[in-house]
């Protein structure tokens, strides 16, 4: 069996309290919260922290709160299955529902949380493509500077991701939340992955997208973002474009998907080739794409949402 | 480092109380200390299932889990599912009469994950199936029979509820 290596376990219940922690053991400390990540990294050695700092008791840590004004929270120790069975999640923000649903395995989905899937920075994390088309942000928190406020501080998801593996969250800081702007008028979302042999395989290509149409049917907002394409997951500014304030035909899709495709930077590696990722890609999109303006063609309501 | 830490554990409606050092696994606590050995650990990095177990419920990769994490929580492991010493539960029994079980290495696993998805889907189709165990790799590749013996077992479960809600007078729940 793989050794593990030694640490020290902390298993703080309040916000402040892990504050603290963070703030005394700074660089030596790595949070955990559903370890599916972490507990591979510390067996293969690629983690080696003095001291584990776990999430998972920080009381109120888990909620998700969706609120029609202010939108969706979702707590930094939310789990994924929590998110994919969340009602509110499923109506109002389908993409990123299917995404919680489709990847990897139950096991993980009990156990794995969003900021987790976020925080680690991978290209292929199949939550931030949703969440960059929702326009997501995450509220950071740490001890302020006399140890007893809190000081924090709210990224936009996009300039969170740096690189891969690197993520713009301190050492000291803790994510609280991700918050998710509320959705707005007539609008719809999709997200589509491919992956080479099941769901439970990391995600080859994705694309989320999230569309909104004018009273006269014609495209008010659009944005499209990818995943596993590139050294962080992309929005795609091309893409999107192309369809503001026009009717949202084949033609138009196909080629609104083909700019957003063209900004991908992707690379060969285990779960697919170059050549492969700058086939599928622009397949993904468009069907992403045709996901939002069927259901919005079919709907009506005021939120509807292609779930995929 | 000394780092020992104790706890307590509710395994199988069992309490324990154990000196746990922190780097120690939920998958290592119940082989090595609690002599449950139905558990079994196969990747040891949460791929296989092997190790799947219902932390309050809900199934986990014990292999993924810090036995600090389950401290004061509810774990039911393959030896807590039967009813008593006699009885298989029917998820076991439909396992045995439908030759679900090759090697046996994943069975504990796959039945485990099945206890999951037969507890909020009771009448689950083949895809469902096959979709709550997509986190259990059998490599004798006997998964036909596995899929087939949870569809008779949900329906065995099934009809068992339904005679308890006759001889109640109520609906099956």
């Amino acid at each position: 069996m793989s050794p593990m290596p030694r640490f020290s376990y902390h298993q703080p219940t309040t916000v402040d309290e892990a504050l603290a922690l963070l703030t005394q053991y700074g660089a030596a400390a790595k949070l955990i919260a559903g370890g599916t990540e972490v507990l591979p990294k510390l067996r293969s050695g690629a983690l080696a922290p003095e001291q584990l700092i776990s999430t998972r008791r920080i009381v109120g840590l888990e909620a998700l709160d969706f609120d029609p004004a202010s939108g969706l929270r979702i707590g930094g120790g939310a789990r994924l299955s929590d998110v994919a069975a969340c009602p509110e999640v499923q109506l109002h923000y389908p993409a990123l529902a299917s995404a919680c649903q489709q990847m990897c395995t139950t096991q993980i989905r009990n156990m794995a949380t969003v900021s987790g899937n976020l925080v680690n920075g991978s290209p292929c994390a199949d939550t931030a493509p949703p969440l960059l088309v929702y326009g997501a942000s995450v509220h950071l928190v740490r001890q302020g500077p006399d140890g007893s406020k809190l000081t924090e501080r709210r990224v936009d998801l996009e300039a969170m991701f740096q690189g891969p593996g690197q993520v713009c969250v301190e050492p000291e800081e803790l994510l609280l939340a991700i918050e998710v702007p509320p959705p707005a008028g007539r609008c719809a979302s999709a997200y589509v992955r491919h992956s080479a042999r099941s769901r439970v395989d990391l995600v080859s290509s994705s694309a989320a997208a999230w569309l909104s149409l004018d009273a006269s049917g014609h495209v008010a907002q659009a944005r499209i973002a990818l995943g596993s394409v590139a050294p962080t997951p992309l929005r795609c500014p091309d893409g999107e474009a192309v369809l503001v304030g026009k009717q949202p035909d084949h033609a138009l899709l196909v080629q609104a998907a083909q700019q957003a495709a063209a900004m991908a930077k992707p690379i060969s590696d285990v779960r697919a080739s170059q050549a492969y990722r700058r086939a599928v890609l622009p397949v993904l999109t468009r069907r992403a794409l045709e996901a939002c303006v069927a259901r919005l063609q079919a709907g009506g309501s005021q939120q509807q949402g292609a779930s995929q | 480092m000394a780092n020992k830490t104790t706890i307590e554990l509710f395994v199988n409606g069992d309490r324990y109380e154990l000196a746990i050092d922190s780097h120690r696994t939920l998958a290592q606590v119940l082989r090595e200390d609690l002599d449950l050995i139905g558990t079994k650990i196969g990747c040891n990095q949460g791929d296989c299932g092997a190790c799947t177990v219902l932390l309050e419920g809900r199934s986990v990769c014990s292999c993924l889990t810090l036995a600090l994490e389950a401290a004061g929580q509810q774990i039911t492991t393959i030896e807590g599912l039967a009813p008593s010493a006699e009885q298989l539960h029917p998820i076991q029994e439909a396992f045995v009469e439908r030759g679900a079980v090759q090697c046996g290495f994943c069975t504990a696993g796959m039945i485990m994950s099945a206890a999951e998805l037969l507890s909020h889907e009771p009448d689950p189709d083949d895809e469902r199936i096959r979709s709550g165990l997509s986190g259990n790799l059998c490599r004798c590749t006997g998964y036909y029979k596995i899929v087939d013996a949870i569809g008779c077992a949900a329906k065995s479960m099934g009809t068992e509820a339904e005679t308890a809600a006759a001889e109640t007078g109520g609906e099956p729940s």
